[in-house]
């Protein structure tokens, strides 16, 4: 079983998030970078369906040359090998360009399945899995809760509002995962140490096949042409407890639509 | 001359301190009100390979070296002291003896074990008469028959009573040397050996949620190959342990040290006293400046006593400064830091509560700040 993870580099939340002021695009530089929360899920599972059925786990990433630090940590979380698509042409990619990009270096690699996280906490645009399916014409599993594979076949728990479907494919599939799938380890240092020596192939756009009058800021076919900060938070709602707290409580979680 | 991290420990470095935040910080206070010792945490720690850091992936190691354990350590203090003697005594009391001066067979039979976390080991030395004067040992170990009869009590001894503690190593007299003096060596007793008693546990001013119990043994029969290292070479032995757990300990303190700082930045930038944030008032900024600058001269303190370790070259006197300088830095930032919280900082829900419980048993534990000054004096050449 060969599987390809994907991976995005993201600023870290904890730290401020700017916007270069030239074209709008993630100042990459100015914050520290982490592998995207739900990437990390995309990996353990990854490396859970490596442990039940054998085969190799690659990295995909692409990003400028700080995205190598993400990638050594999920080669140091268990990965055996990555390949970093990294091109000047690509910088100011939307999500469609994004997902044509990926389908292009997955053209260069022999894979079953990739697993990507659902959404990126930076853009959040939660469109790159269902895009990439598209370009590849494979079946798309999206926020998958459970994933089984037997012989040719993946079923995964697919999470809705309401409770869960039950969506089957045949291999290769594309699948997006959500929080719920699976609890990432952290890396050991036995891995961290193994990880200096496993093999990160650098692709640039020419390698992969990637047409570069299809990608890039020039040609995307959506723009950031304006960004505001977000309102300071309100001050939160303190209730206090005069023996109907927990009643409160509930009544306001239930005004918010959280019950 | 680089005091900057190589890239695997710094990697190391960072995903502990995630672990710290994500796993520990939320929980620790609850454990700590209850007296109680956090199975969970500590098998998650053994899962990422924390108590297998120094140790030879031969047996169940990380293949990493004792400046990894320090980075943990640190980390983990930065936000709970408890977790990190915890996990500073599984591995440099307790598997630390084990891996330098046991036997194939010890090693073979008892690290893997202990760096998987799975099991504790523990090191008995202090006694009710004495911790700082080791000659003053009354524990004893007879051989009989092919075993150790070993029979004595030893006190506050970490990780000695957990459900996973596997094993004490103990020092004990094994005779009367020619000069008269007692003969002292190691003894590796498992817990399940009748005649291993745990003994009461304490109540304690800090490190609420690790395990420090009392051990008593009535009789306790081992076989004689649960000698560790030499006949006699106790004393020797628990002295190169002891050199080497006194930059862990700076290490947790140095955590300590960061942790005030860290709550003292949020909390300075977050309340408001006569119209603005505290943290604009100098009185407050230069008691933050002052924690950093302890938090940073001590962290360069270990870091040299550590790599002075690392290449093999005397670090005695520079263990016993990093564990002096650390551990009056964890005092004096656990006391500006609960200042600077004012009376949150006296409530037990605060970290900084926890930090100032936490910090003073610092210059007591593995040699009190006075020891540290007489080896540090004696290694200048001062008469003993
Ligand atoms: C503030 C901001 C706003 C933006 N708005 C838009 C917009 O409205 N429309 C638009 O088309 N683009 C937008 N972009 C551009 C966008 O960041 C990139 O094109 C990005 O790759 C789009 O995917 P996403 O991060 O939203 O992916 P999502 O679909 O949210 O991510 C799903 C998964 O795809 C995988 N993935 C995504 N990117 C990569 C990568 N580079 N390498 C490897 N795996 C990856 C990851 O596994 C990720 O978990 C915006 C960027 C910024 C910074
Ligand atoms: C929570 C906790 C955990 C511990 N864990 C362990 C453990 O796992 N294993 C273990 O073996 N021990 C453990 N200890 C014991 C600890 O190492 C001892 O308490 C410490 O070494 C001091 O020994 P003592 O308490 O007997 O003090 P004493 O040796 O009685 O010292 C009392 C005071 O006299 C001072 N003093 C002594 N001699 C001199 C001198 N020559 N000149 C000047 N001053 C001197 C000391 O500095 C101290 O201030 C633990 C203690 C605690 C509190």
């Amino acid at each position: 079983m060969n599987i390809v993870v994907l991976v995005k580099q993201v600023p870290d939340t904890a730290t401020e998030r700017k916007l270069r002021p030239e074209d709008n695009t993630l100042d990459r530089a100015a914050s520290d970078g982490v592998i995207n929360e739900l990437d990390e899920y995309a990996i353990e599972e990854a490396l859970l369906l490596k442990e039940k059925h054998g085969g190799e786990v690659t990295v995909l990433s692409m990003g400028p040359d700080q995205a190598t630090d993400s990638i050594r940590k999920a080669l140091s979380m268990g990965a055996d090998k990555a390949v970093h698509l990294n091109d000047d042409a690509l910088h100011g990619s939307d999500a469609l360009q994004t997902a044509y990009a990926l389908s292009k270096a997955l053209g260069t690699l022999e894979f079953d399945v990739v697993v990507l996280g659902s959404e990126s906490t930076d853009a959040r645009t939660g469109v790159v899995g269902a895009a990439l399916a598209e370009y590849l014409g494979l079946p798309q599993l999206t926020l998958a809760g459970k994933v089984d594979i037997e012989g040719r076949s993946i079923r995964i728990q697919r999470q809705t509002d309401y409770g869960h479907d039950v969506v089957e494919a045949e291999l290769p599939a594309v699948v997006s995962v959500v929080e719920k799938i699976n609890e990432p380890r952290y890396p050991s240092f036995k891995l961290i140490m193994q990880a200096k020596k496993k093999p990160v192939q650098k692709l640039t756009a020419a390698e992969a096949g990637i047409d570069v009058a299809k990608v890039g800021l020039n040609s995307a076919a959506t723009e950031v042409v304006d960004a505001a900060a977000a309102p300071p938070r309100a001050t939160g709602t303190v209730i206090k407890d005069e023996g109907d707290g927990g009643l409160k409580a509930a009544e306001f979680l239930a005004a918010k639509k959280f019950i | 001359m680089d005091h900057r991290l190589a890239p695997e420990h710094a990697q190391l470095r960072r995903t502990v301190e995630e672990f710290a935040r994500d796993e520990v910080a939320p929980v620790i206070g609850d454990f700590y009100e209850r007296d109680a010792f956090p199975y969970e945490i500590v098998a998650k720690m053994g899962r990422m390979g924390l108590f297998g850091l120094p140790f030879p992936e031969e047996y169940g190691g990380m293949g990493g070296d004792y400046f990894a354990l320090c980075l943990a350590l640190e980390e983990l203090a930065r936000v709970d002291s408890s977790v990190a003697i915890t996990l500073e005594a599984g591995v440099s009391l307790g598997a630390m003896p084990i891996h330098r001066f046991g036997s194939e067979e010890q090693k073979k039979t008892w690290l893997p074990r202990l760096c998987s976390g799975e099991a504790l080991g523990a090191f008995g030395l202090t006694e009710p008469g004495g911790g700082s004067d080791a000659s003053a040992t009354r524990t004893t170990a007879d051989l009989v028959d092919g075993a150790w009869v070993v029979n004595g009590t030893k006190s506050f001894i970490t990780n000695s009573g957990t459900d996973i503690t596997a094993l004490a190593t103990v020092t004990a007299v094994t005779g009367r040397r020619p000069d008269g003096r007692p003969e002292i060596s190691a003894i590796l007793v498992p817990s399940d050996t009748p005649g291993f008693t745990v003994g009461q546990k304490y109540s304690k001013v800090g490190w609420n949620a690790s395990d420090t119990n009392e051990l008593v043994f009535t009789d306790c029969r081992v076989p004689e190959a649960n000698l560790v290292g030499r006949r006699g070479a106790g004393y020797s032995q628990f002295l190169r342990i002891l050199d080497e757990g006194r930059i862990a300990i700076a290490a947790l303190a140095v955590g300590l040290a960061q942790g005030c700082v860290d709550e003292s930045l949020r909390y300075a930038a977050e309340r408001e006293a006569f119209g603005r944030t505290i943290g604009g008032y100098q009185a407050i900024q230069f008691k933050i400046a002052d924690m950093a600058a302890r938090a940073h001269t001590a962290r360069l303190a270990y870091y040299d006593a550590a790599s002075r370790m690392l290449a093999d070259e005397p670090f005695k006197r520079q263990a016993a400064i990093a564990k002096l300088v650390a551990s009056n830095a964890a005092m004096d930032n656990a006391r500006d830091a609960t200042q600077i919280f004012g009376g949150y900082g006296f409530m037990n829900d605060y970290p900084v509560g926890r930090f100032y419980r936490d910090a003073k048993i610092l210059e007591i534990g593995e040699g009190t700040s006075e020891v540290q000054r007489m080896l540090i004096a004696r290694d200048l050449g001062l008469p003993a």
